[in-house]
């Protein structure tokens, strides 16, 4: 049977793309930062998080939306440090999308949020493919995964802006080699910032705190840009 | 496993698509895929095919072009191949930059209908 050739040139993403973009249009005119969190599970995303929140509350209106497959027992966490923290359970589904982000706004003044963080699922594959409108996309590597994990995930690595080393009070005992994980973060992200921290010991988080009040001060999403290459 | 996910919603714009131009029956799909998008070729396919059972789609084919990596290159001036994945280095003078221009892509190119 013959055919014929339609060019369609349709992205399949373009549905969430179009949210994330709407989502970030809503973010800025709001002036709330918002930054999203990727890792693989266990490597210390909430406990990150959980620290985080509780200085910053300090200073900024913060919040956070919280994924996991199941479970609400990121947020509860997390409400030890902020009210302003929904859980968003995806049941099966191993990522957050645009759509999610979106239902779990709903009814939150923006405006009255300085900062917003949104821990996606723990996984280092999917959630590379969805944009939340985030304005800054933290990757979480920690000591006892090993270093060469950017070698193996380099897309979450790629499409992300800033590197967060985590657990590193454990990097001895772990015999984490950090200079390798220096070099292959260099390697599959270029130029990307990496931060040192230990969540439990406190180790680097002020050099973090600082990065996130200067990210909060550049409103717009170009001097945003320009900070975090900086 | 997001490439259920990615290949139901793929159907479902395909599905829109062959209606709006008038019931177009599809025998194949063109779809470019970057190497970058964070999508497994395989795990797609496989999620196609079992995805199209029961729609207009059943016993359509799904073809995949991969889209290699390209960065900006700030010494060459221009969009330069990339050495791999796993390294962000202009393939002709080896300058790292992590502009990627392509090799992200999930795009429905093309779609062939039975004449």
């Amino acid at each position: 049977m013959s055919t014929r050739i339609i060019e369609v040139r349709a992205k399949v993403m373009k549905q969430n793309d179009l949210l994330a973009r709407a989502l970030r249009e809503r973010f800025e005119s709001a002036g709330v930062c918002v930054i999203s969190l990727v890792s693989s599970p266990g490597s210390g995303k909430t406990a990150f998080l959980e620290k985080l929140l509780h200085r910053l509350a300090r200073e900024f209106h913060v919040a956070a939306l919280v994924g996991d497959l199941a479970t609400e027992n990121d947020a509860e966490r997390l409400r030890r440090a902020t009210p302003h923290v929904r859980q968003i359970t995806t049941g099966t589904v191993c990522h957050l999308d645009a759509q999610m982000v979106e239902t779990a706004l709903e009814g939150w003044d923006l405006a009255a949020l300085d900062i917003l963080f949104i821990e996606n699922v723990g996984n280092l594959v999917c959630p590379s493919s969805y944009d939340l409108g985030e304005g800054l996309r933290c990757v979480l590597l920690s000591a006892t995964e090993g270093e060469d994990k950017p070698l193996k995930y380099p897309t979450i690595f790629n499409s992300s802006d800033v590197a967060i080393l985590t657990k590193m009070d454990m990097a001895e005992a772990a015999e984490f080699d950090l200079e390798a994980a220096r070099r292959n973060i260099e390697s599959v992200r270029p130029g990307m910032r990496i931060f040192e921290v230990s969540s439990k010991t406190g180790l680097g988080m002020e050099e973090v705190l600082c990065f996130l009040r200067e990210l909060r001060a550049h409103a717009s999403p170009s001097a945003m840009a320009e900070h975090i290459q900086s | 496993m997001h490439e259920l996910s990615i290949a139901i919603s793929m159907i479902d714009q395909i599905l829109e698509e062959a209606e709006r131009r008038g019931g177009l029956q599809v025998e194949v799909v063109h779809l470019r895929l970057g190497v970058s998008s964070g999508v497994y070729k395989d795990a797609l396919l496989f999620a196609y095919e079992v995805s199209c059972e029961g729609t207009p789609l059943a016993g359509s084919r799904l073809e995949i072009e991969t889209v290699p990596l390209r960065i900006h290159c700030p010494t060459c001036g221009q969009s330069r191949p990339a050495v791999s994945l796993y390294a962000l280095h202009c393939a002709t003078c080896g300058t790292a930059s992590h502009e990627v221009v392509s090799g992200r892509e999930i795009e429905v190119a093309s779609l062939e209908v039975a004449a």
